[in-house]
């Protein structure tokens, strides 16, 4: 999937800096250390912006290039920020058998953006994903931790109105 | 020692709907009725039956409580733990009977045709206890290869076996440990591919939450036969439950030092770190996983050299998957002979199969190599629900065909499924009704290549969006009888000249639809329709005038004001303002509009 590059200033604090520097020195000279960082620097800071990628590539002494190269290889790491709640839809085969499309259309129709955005006051961000293993639920659709299955297009607005604060 | 014992299933699916909290209440109120020092509750791994989750059994009973929502707890706590009457509104139907009795589950149409294997202790034993494990006998198997077979005995035991790689391809998993065994290095690697990608496969996954020490004695096994010290499993990331419970095993076995140095006191080392993956389908193919693990991008390599020559970190290497690995101890406890006298000539044992889509029990099924498709969908699954019409099975995933019901009666096992133009694959087993149209389902999973193939080979790169293309022209109306031929000529292309498993399969969804669904194609193009109603542009909405009453709900509903028409006067829809969002046919309350 096409990659999307944030915008948005990069506003990391002190602390979080902090973590990604105990992250670093506990891969560091660790073979295959690259991805492991990545993911662990993805929690601290919810995304992966380009002035974290720099300070991994600093930190473990791999060239920048390599980095970037792998975040924006696998579809799990995140070059923008995700929304408050984060609003996935499963397109795996089984949901998608099973009306999944309809369900996305509705829901970029409701929320205004297409996957992999976020809504301007950082509420809510989309994303497609292939499969979360549910495929007795299908079609299933995930709200942060929160699971909906056997969505229909109807449910979408009342499933969204419980996350309005 | 507990007079009752509640299983409750902490799936994915059964968590997804709130197993956890009817764990919580469960203990919560048992508590509350001081039974705590006589109902044992356990959180097991999958029970098979996604389609009714949450599941919950109790012990010695044997009731089989299906979609059991937090606030039946109280109930069940208080008539059947307390009392002993069982709930029976909430037992699962293919399980009652009508003298008030039980049937057991074993005997109903979902369980009875199947073979447990690889699932033998899923939904049986608690997962993040080690010593459940060990009471079904674990960690036996792993004993005995130690202390009283060569590490050749243990690979002529697989190869007799004729146990072949679950994850797709089919290879002979003994050949694969010959192979690293025979070449000499300082250091060996033991891998397991847990890298389930395949949508709408979720068998391995199934069995890391149910049973992940099955997998860490396998790989140890493994490690002994071609003397390896260090595994590593390679595990997609959305797979949260199964990750936390792999962790929980690795630390309990090296705990009972059954992970680690001198394991057995055999002097054998043997230890496992998880490597989590972030989301990239190639990574299922083994040279581009193994690329993964080093932390890189994860692209494939040329073969040769094969992994068992030179793999992870330039070293031989054994990868296996993980419903392969699931077999070993069984294999090796219970004899090569047991296992090879199941399934059918080349393909022994047992297949786990993910049954989803338009089917009834969508769920983990666990049957022997050789059942038919019709047994599978028809007496397991419980057929196509709603009344429609069984149209096509798809196994295999994107790499895979569809099988049109004509085919229904071919027992299944690799050699036949590669012959009707589909592959086993990782275990997949979607099913579609009339309602699905073929030339979508093709450009879905092309779709799914085009964004998942990793750029390094032409063919496929380029090959796979072209295909996309074409699709993508059919679909919308202006595809000519050319295109469809364009379409197959470039499929044996990208088959013939991809790098890799994934370009070299990615064709076979188009040219398996194209070979047992040709019409819809043809329909498409020369007539302009989607016989399943599926394509939007090819789709018209039409009022049926004798249906219709006059009641103008649609033309209140239709976004556009492409409906028009007098109160009580049949109306009619104007084709070249509608945008076919359907949203008039949800509406009519006299079945009065169709799609054409």
């Amino acid at each position: 999937m096409q990659k999307r590059i944030s915008n948005l200033p990069f506003q990391g604090t002190k602390e979080q800096e902090e973590k990604l520097r105990e992250i670093i020195a506990r891969h560091k000279g660790e073979p295959g250390a690259v991805m492991p960082t990545l993911h662990e620097a993805q929690e601290v800071y919810g995304y992966l912006p380009i002035e974290v990628q720099t300070m991994i590539a600093d930190g473990l002494g791999v060239p920048l290039e390599e980095v970037f190269g792998v975040s924006t290889f696998y579809s799990q790491f995140s070059l923008t920020p995700k929304g408050k709640y984060n609003v996935s839809i499963c397109l795996g085969t089984a949901c998608y058998v099973k009306g999944a499309a309809a369900v996305l259309d509705k829901l970029t129709e409701l929320l205004g953006i297409q996957p992999e955005e976020c809504t301007p006051d950082g509420k809510f961000s989309l994303t497609a994903c292939r499969c979360v293993g549910a495929c007795g639920l299908a079609p299933v659709l995930t709200i942060n931790d929160d699971v909906y299955g056997r969505m229909t297009p109807e449910e979408v607005e009342g499933v969204l109105a419980k996350y309005s604060v | 020692m507990y007079r009752s014992n509640v299983l409750v299933c902490g799936g994915t699916g059964c968590t997804s709907s709130n197993s956890e909290l009817i764990i919580k209440r469960l203990q919560e109120e048992i508590k509350a009725a001081g039974l705590e020092k006589e109902v044992n509750v356990v959180r097991t791994g999958c029970f098979g039956l996604c389609a009714l989750g949450p599941i919950m059994i109790v012990y010695p009973e044997g009731s089989f409580y299906s979609r059991v929502t937090p606030e039946d707890v109280p109930e069940i706590v208080e008539e059947h733990l307390l009392k002993g009457r069982i709930v029976r509104r909430l037992l699962y139907q293919e399980t009652v009977v009508d003298d008030n009795t039980v049937k057991s589950l074993n005997q109903t149409p979902f369980y009875s045709k199947q073979h447990r294997i690889a699932l033998k202790n899923c939904g049986v034993i608690n997962p993040e206890e080690i010593d459940e494990y060990i009471a079904v006998d674990g960690y036996k198997a792993l004993g005995k290869v130690l202390t009283e077979m060569t590490p050749q005995e243990v690979i002529d035991t697989i190869l007799k076996s004729g146990l072949r790689g679950r994850g797709g391809a089919g290879f002979p998993t003994g050949r694969k440990w010959s192979f690293a065994a025979a070449n000499q290095a300082d250091q060996k690697y033991v891998c397991c591919n847990a890298d389930e990608g395949d949508p709408g496969a979720f068998m391995d996954r199934s069995v890391l939450e149910g049973d992940p020490h099955s997998v860490l004695e396998a790989m140890a096994i493994a490690g002994y036969a071609i003397g390896a010290t260090q595994g590593y499993i390679y595990i997609r990331a959305e797979y949260p439950i199964a990750v936390k419970r792999l962790q929980i095993a690795i630390r309990q076995a090296r705990e009972y030092g059954l992970l680690g140095k001198n394991i057995f006191d055999s002097g054998f080392d043997f230890d496992i770190d998880i490597r989590l993956g972030a989301g990239a389908f190639v990574c299922g193919e083994e040279t581009a996983l193994m690329t993964s693990i080093e932390g890189k991008r994860g692209e494939p390599r040329v073969r040769p050299p094969f992994p068992a020559v030179k793999g992870l970190f330039g070293k031989p290497t054994v990868l296996n998957n993980v419903e392969t690995y699931a077999n070993i101890a069984q294999i090796i406890l219970n004899g090569p002979e047991w296992f090879s006298s199941i399934g059918t000539e080349k393909s022994k044992g047992t297949k786990v199969f993910a049954l989803g889509g338009k089917i009834q029990h969508t769920g983990l099924v666990e049957v022997p190599m050789g059942t038919t498709l019709r047994e599978i969908i028809e007496e397991i699954g419980g057929g196509v629900p709603n009344g429609h019409k069984f149209k096509a099975a798809q196994t295999g995933g994107p790499s895979g065909g569809c099988i049109p019901a004509s085919l229904m009666d071919t027992p299944i096992d690799y050699d036949n499924l590669i012959a009707i133009g589909s592959m086993m694959g990782s275990g997949g087993l979607i099913v579609m009704d009339d309602t699905t149209c073929m030339v979508d389902i093709a450009k879905f999973f092309l779709e799914f290549t085009v964004d998942e193939s990793c750029g390094k080979c032409t063919p496929c790169r380029v090959g796979t969006k072209r295909l996309l293309e074409i699709l993508n022209k059919i679909t919308s109306g202006n595809g000519t009888l050319e295109d469809i031929d364009n379409l197959e000529s470039l499929c044996y292309y990208i088959k013939e000249n991809a790098l890799c498993g994934l370009g070299q399969t990615a064709p076979n969804p188009v040219l398996s639809t194209l070979r047992y669904f040709r019409d819809e194609y043809v329909a498409h193009v020369t007539d302009k329709v989607c016989p399943a109603g599926v394509c939007k542009a090819l789709t018209n909405f039409v009022i049926d005038p004798d249906k219709c009453r006059g009641c103008t709900l649609c033309a209140r509903n239709c976004p556009v004001g492409a409906i028009s028409g007098s109160v009580k006067q049949p109306h009619t829809i104007d084709t070249s303002k509608c945008i076919k969002c359907g949203a008039c046919m949800e509406k009519c309350k006299f079945d009065a509009i169709s799609k054409r």
